[in-house]
């Protein structure tokens, strides 16, 4: 599944429309959604959407460590202007979605979109 | 370097499933088949062999060798069922490629069909050409990693002639809860391991553990320093702060154990799983913590694929 795809899925709308044509065309491999950072940064895997309704610039540190293929803000919730800075700058596509989490992850799973590998991670000892 | 492209493919055939990279559309025939069809199916569907199913359950596998078999023994009207092999390898779609690869390897098969587990349901096929396509398919979305590799320090340790050599990069984290700087270290450490062409999921461990301790002393110190010495087979990171100090280490490496005050929630962190991502991310960890005077923590991350990919946790010493 591509970016636009998503988007499609989604009914979401681009952050920043200008540079959407470098972006639309990336593969989305599967995907993650979580509100806690610690959360995020317990899932493996490159090429993972994000969906998230945390709008602060730690999100985007979060994606950029992890190789997120792109961040979707649920719910109508838009980042805040250093987070939409940091994302330009690390070269990360940002969406909005009215959908609320529930009903974006539903669709996205409708859809066949496999959900994230957490395996490097191994159970407490 | 090829060692380093072995690596990177080795990492791509644990990272990938059967179920991501086999055809769906798989043509099967049923045991009733005049093998007389045969040819058609397998003419026009540009295959070499097919599974055989009865009911929606695999019950064999029959191949152009067999069919030629038929043909040279003068075509004697038979169905699949008296000529297919009934003894099928087949791999479930929940398997790493990795595990389906060797098959075909070992077995000098063509093909495998491949079930749903637990039950003998057809749900595809995977030949070699869809493990390489599907590679390719998973190198292209690594790709634009890559790009960011800087080719000139990547030979760093191959051109320093000593016996032992480590580069040593510090980075100074503010205390006080600077949100919008908080990630630079992490970031910075990331880019620079990139451009010495570490390979991304060594960068990737490494950076999530340094995220979570720099997040850690701007939450809860006053400030500190993250060290990262890298030698060509190890990254390791000391990270101190001068107070306040964990009160019970144990306590504090619990999932889901935080003190983090609300601000801090708000944020989206407090979560309890900072110390136990580190954990989760490191081949060795130590936590050395006074309260009042500071907390000196440790983490040793192994470079190179020879790890085996899930991993025991990391000793944790306090």
């Amino acid at each position: 599944m591509k970016l636009k795809d998503v988007c499609k899925i989604l009914e979401a709308e681009p952050v920043r429309k200008v540079d959407s044509s470098r972006w639309r065309s990336r593969e989305v491999a599967s995907c993650q959604a979580s509100d806690l950072i610690s959360d995020m940064l317990s899932f493996r895997g490159p090429g993972s959407l994000l969906l998230t309704g945390l709008t602060n610039i730690q999100v985007i540190r979060a994606a950029e460590l992890l190789d997120f293929v792109g961040i979707c803000f649920v719910r109508g919730k838009r980042p805040e202007p250093e987070a939409v800075k940091l994302a330009e700058e690390k070269d990360i596509p940002l969406f909005a979605t009215p959908l609320l989490m529930y009903e974006s992850c539903g669709r996205l799973y409708a859809a066949k979109l496999p959900a994230g590998t957490r395996k490097e991670a191994s159970p407490i000892a | 370097m090829p060692e380093l492209e072995i690596t990177k493919i080795q990492e791509l055939v644990y990272e990938l499933w059967v179920g991501d990279v086999m055809h769906n559309d798989v043509v099967t025939v049923t045991p009733s088949t005049p093998l007389s069809n045969l040819r058609e199916i397998l003419r026009d569907n540009r295959i070499s062999g097919t599974p055989v199913v009865e009911n929606g359950r695999l019950v064999g596998i029959i191949s152009m060798e067999d069919f030629i078999k038929w043909l040279c023994e003068g075509s004697p009207g038979c169905a699949v069922a008296d000529r297919m092999s009934r003894n099928v390898i087949a791999v479930c779609a929940d398997e790493p490629l990795i595990q389906a690869i060797n098959k075909l390897e070992r077995l000098g098969f063509g093909r495998l069909p491949v079930i749903k587990r637990g039950t003998k349901e057809v749900v595809g096929i995977l030949t070699k050409g869809d493990s390489i396509a599907g590679l390719l398919k998973k190198l292209d979305i690594d790709y634009r990693q890559a790009e960011t590799r800087h080719p000139r320090s990547s030979h760093i340790f191959e051109d320093i002639v000593a016996d032992r050599s480590s580069l040593i990069f510090e980075y100074d984290v503010a205390g006080g809860g600077d949100v919008e700087r908080g990630g630079a270290s992490a970031s910075g450490l990331k880019t620079s391991l990139m451009r010495l062409g570490i390979d991304p999921q060594t960068v990737r461990r490494a950076a999530i553990a340094t995220y979570e301790a720099e997040m850690n002393l701007m939450f809860f110190t006053n400030g500190g320093l993250i060290t990262a010495i890298i030698e060509s087979d190890s990254i390791r990171l000391e990270v101190t702060d001068d107070g306040p100090g964990i009160e019970n280490v144990d306590q504090a490496m619990r999932p889901g154990f935080s003190t983090a005050p609300d601000w801090v929630r708000e944020l989206g962190f407090g979560a309890g799983m900072g110390l136990y991502n580190i954990k989760t991310c490191a081949d060795r960890m130590r936590l050395d913590s006074t309260v009042g005077v500071g907390t000196r923590l440790e983490v040793e991350i192994l470079v190179g694929g020879k790890r085996e990919v899930i991993r025991d946790n990391a000793t944790v010493t306090a």
